[in-house]
């Protein structure tokens, strides 16, 4: 069995993001493989595991995204492969899709996709569906446990985190999946792992090599533009320390509150 | 005459309150485009649904009503999505950024070759096309997102970021019946069932959201949380640090690795507000925090702040609340 875990390179999360001369900045601090991302790659492991198959990590970005996938191959994956080319930059997430289904099909022995619930920059999580779409694979979201999988018999039997509570479904592989964070807890890399990663070879696949055009990828090939970008307006007015005792506060509270028409 | 679609989610026959914010939203934009609105109900035994979406603003509707639409499945929802947009040509597609209308505009934008923006916050109409406002790198900042090709423009809408419309009595509209796209057999998935956590709260929809974080000690520190929330009619949040602590369910999550919410009001207790619990509530309305420590971060976002033991703070903010409403 071959399962793939689509990851990003991020900003870490606890990063200072800022706006300077229409681009985003977040000075000096680090780039991780993006924080929902783990629990992907944490969950193509665990199958690969099991089923005793096979775990790629891929990654679409530049050069520095190897980093990242190092990672991936430091927490145990068997080959990570990253997909650059200049034509590539601007991607939104229906370009981005076609090029990670270009690869996934490229590699064609994929049985599951395994992305993580959505990318802590774009925060679009359209990309997994968008990746079934165009590989006319099946979408199982917001997993939040494979219940089990028959690689055999291409079947998974899933449970989906929805606003209502848990749904349990059946399906069909190959499916592109995507995966919450209540479904496991990831690993550290080992220090085997740290090793091993830091020695080895990512190949690189260009648009080319997966077989799509300049047009179809890239900013050419994306239908959104993000004509502006800005920090948050700052919340009006500041703080009123309410003080007293808890009585006194809970009063002063409640008028507030009522005159505001919250409650 | 140009044409809006607004997808109306719906689970288990009821349709969401965010649907008929996104139908508020649909209308003010058809209105500056001059446009007309149609609402898509897919489901089954929906009919109801399409006719309750003339009071909250349709022109006309488009119901799928079938057995194999039962449950929400990404694929023939999604086939049945594309398949209306091609028939009906519309400019713009509507939905609510629920965990359903982002596998259906992902998927059918995919399969339509459209454009997709997902969690809008804002809509302006210029030059023709839509100016999407969206929170982008967790909510740190703000982007304007606007397609330059390929239509239909296909949007979800942040549930509560728009106002949900009252409901005008009498108004009427017709109800064209679609067949769906794809036959059981060829579907994928099967849904065996629903498992509803006791307790579960929706907090993408709730009003009011008091949140416990590390402060509240423990699972029996959360009392004290519930009741308030219990009082005030609200839901009951929580930081990563008290979920991970196991104290307290992950769907009650509340950050970028949790739910992000937009609650009228939003009392964060024992909560120092790092910069990931920000972003999941920081569109919150109007925020109160209660924290020991006068340094915290998240008084930096609050309206109301008090510095103190929530212990001591929240039993009475129950009891002043309790009288005040009634209760
Ligand atoms: C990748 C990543 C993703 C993350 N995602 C999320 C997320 O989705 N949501 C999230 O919340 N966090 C998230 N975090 C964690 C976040 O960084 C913080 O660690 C977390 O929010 C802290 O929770 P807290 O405020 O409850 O705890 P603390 O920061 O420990 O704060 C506890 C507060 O309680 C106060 N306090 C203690 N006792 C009392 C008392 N008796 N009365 C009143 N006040 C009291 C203290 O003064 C303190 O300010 C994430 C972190 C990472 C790295
Ligand atoms: N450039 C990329 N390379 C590989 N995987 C990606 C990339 N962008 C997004 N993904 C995957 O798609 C998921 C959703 O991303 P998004 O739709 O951008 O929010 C992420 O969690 C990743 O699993």
């Amino acid at each position: 069995m071959h399962v793939v875990a689509c990851i990003k390179q991020t900003p870490d999360t606890a990063a200072k993001v800022e706006v300077k001369d229409g681009h985003v900045t977040w000075g000096d601090a680090a780039l991780v493989v993006n924080p929902w991302d783990e629990y992907a790659v944490e969950e193509a492991l665990r199958l690969k595991e099991k089923h005793e198959g096979k775990a790629t990590a891929i990654c679409m970005g530049p050069e520095s995204a190897k980093e990242a996938l190092k990672t991936c191959l430091a927490m145990g994956c068997d080959e990570a492969i990253l997909i650059s080319d200049p034509a590539l930059k601007g991607s939104d997430s229906t370009a981005t899709a076609t090029v990670l289904a270009a690869a996934i099909r490229k590699m064609g022995d994929v049985d599951i996709a395994v992305f993580g619930k959505q990318a802590i920059d774009g925060d679009t999580g359209f990309t997994a569906v968008a990746v079934a779409a165009t590989l006319g694979w099946n979408a199982l979201t917001f997993l939040s446990k494979i219940e089990s999988l028959d690689p055999a018999g291409k079947t998974i039997v899933v449970e989906r985190s929805l606003e209502e509570g848990k749904q349990l479904c059946s399906s069909k592989l190959p499916a592109a999946i995507s995966v919450v964070k209540d479904i496991n807890e990831p690993r550290y890399p080992s220090f085997m792992g740290i090793r091993k990663a830091a020695k080895a070879n990512v190949p690189v696949w260009s648009a080319a090599d997966i077989g799509v055009e300049a047009s179809q990828v890239g900013a050419a090939g994306s239908a959104v533009t993000w004509p502006e970008i800005y920090p948050l307006p700052a919340r009006e007015g500041s703080v009123e320390i309410l003080e007293g005792s808890p009585e006194e506060i809970a009063a002063k509270l409640a008028d507030g509150l009522i005159a505001e028409k919250v409650i | 005459m140009p044409t809006i679609f607004v997808y109306v989610d719906q689970f288990k026959g009821a349709a969401l309150s965010a649907s008929w914010e996104t139908m508020g939203a649909a209308k003010k934009l058809a209105g500056e485009m001059g446009a007309n609105v149609t609402a898509l109900v897919f489901g089954h035994n929906v009919e109801g649904i399409a006719k309750e979406s003339f009071a909250y603003g349709a022109d006309s509707a488009t119901l799928c009503d079938d057995p194999t639409l039962a449950d929400f499945r990404a694929q023939p929802y999604a086939a049945l999505l594309a398949k209306v947009c091609a028939d009906g040509k519309p400019d713009v597609v509507l939905g609510p950024n629920t965990t359903r209308g982002r596998d259906l505009f992902g998927m059918a934008a995919a399969l339509l070759g459209a454009s997709a923006v997902a969690d809008g916050i804002g809509l302006a109409l210029k030059d023709g096309a839509v100016h999407v406002t969206r929170p982008a790198y967790a909510g740190k900042l703000l982007s304007t997102v606007v397609a330059k090709s390929r239509r239909p423009q296909m949007i979800t809408l942040r549930p509560r970021a728009f106002p949900k419309p009252e409901a005008g009595a009498g108004a009427s509209g017709s109800v064209t019946k679609v067949e769906p796209a794809m036959k059981e057999d060829d579907i994928a998935t099967k849904v065996t069932g629903y498992s509803v956590e006791e307790g579960r709260v929706n907090l993408a929809d709730a009003r009011i959201i008091v949140s416990g974080g590390r402060g509240v000690g423990g699972p029996d520190g959360f009392a004290p949380v519930r009741e308030l929330a219990a009082t005030l009619g609200g839901a009951v949040g929580a930081s990563r640090a008290a979920v991970d602590a196991g104290w307290i369910p992950y769907a009650n999550q509340v950050g970028q690795t949790g739910r992000t919410v937009s609650p009228d009001l939003y009392v964060a207790c024992g909560i120092s507000g790092a910069i990931q619990h920000q972003a999941g509530m920081r569109t919150s309305k109007l925020i109160v925090a209660i924290n020991k420590d006068a340094e915290a971060p998240i008084f930096k976002l609050a309206r109301y702040g008090i510095v103190g033991d929530l212990f001591k703070i929240l039993p009475a903010l129950s009891a002043e609340f309790k009288k005040r409403l009634g209760k």
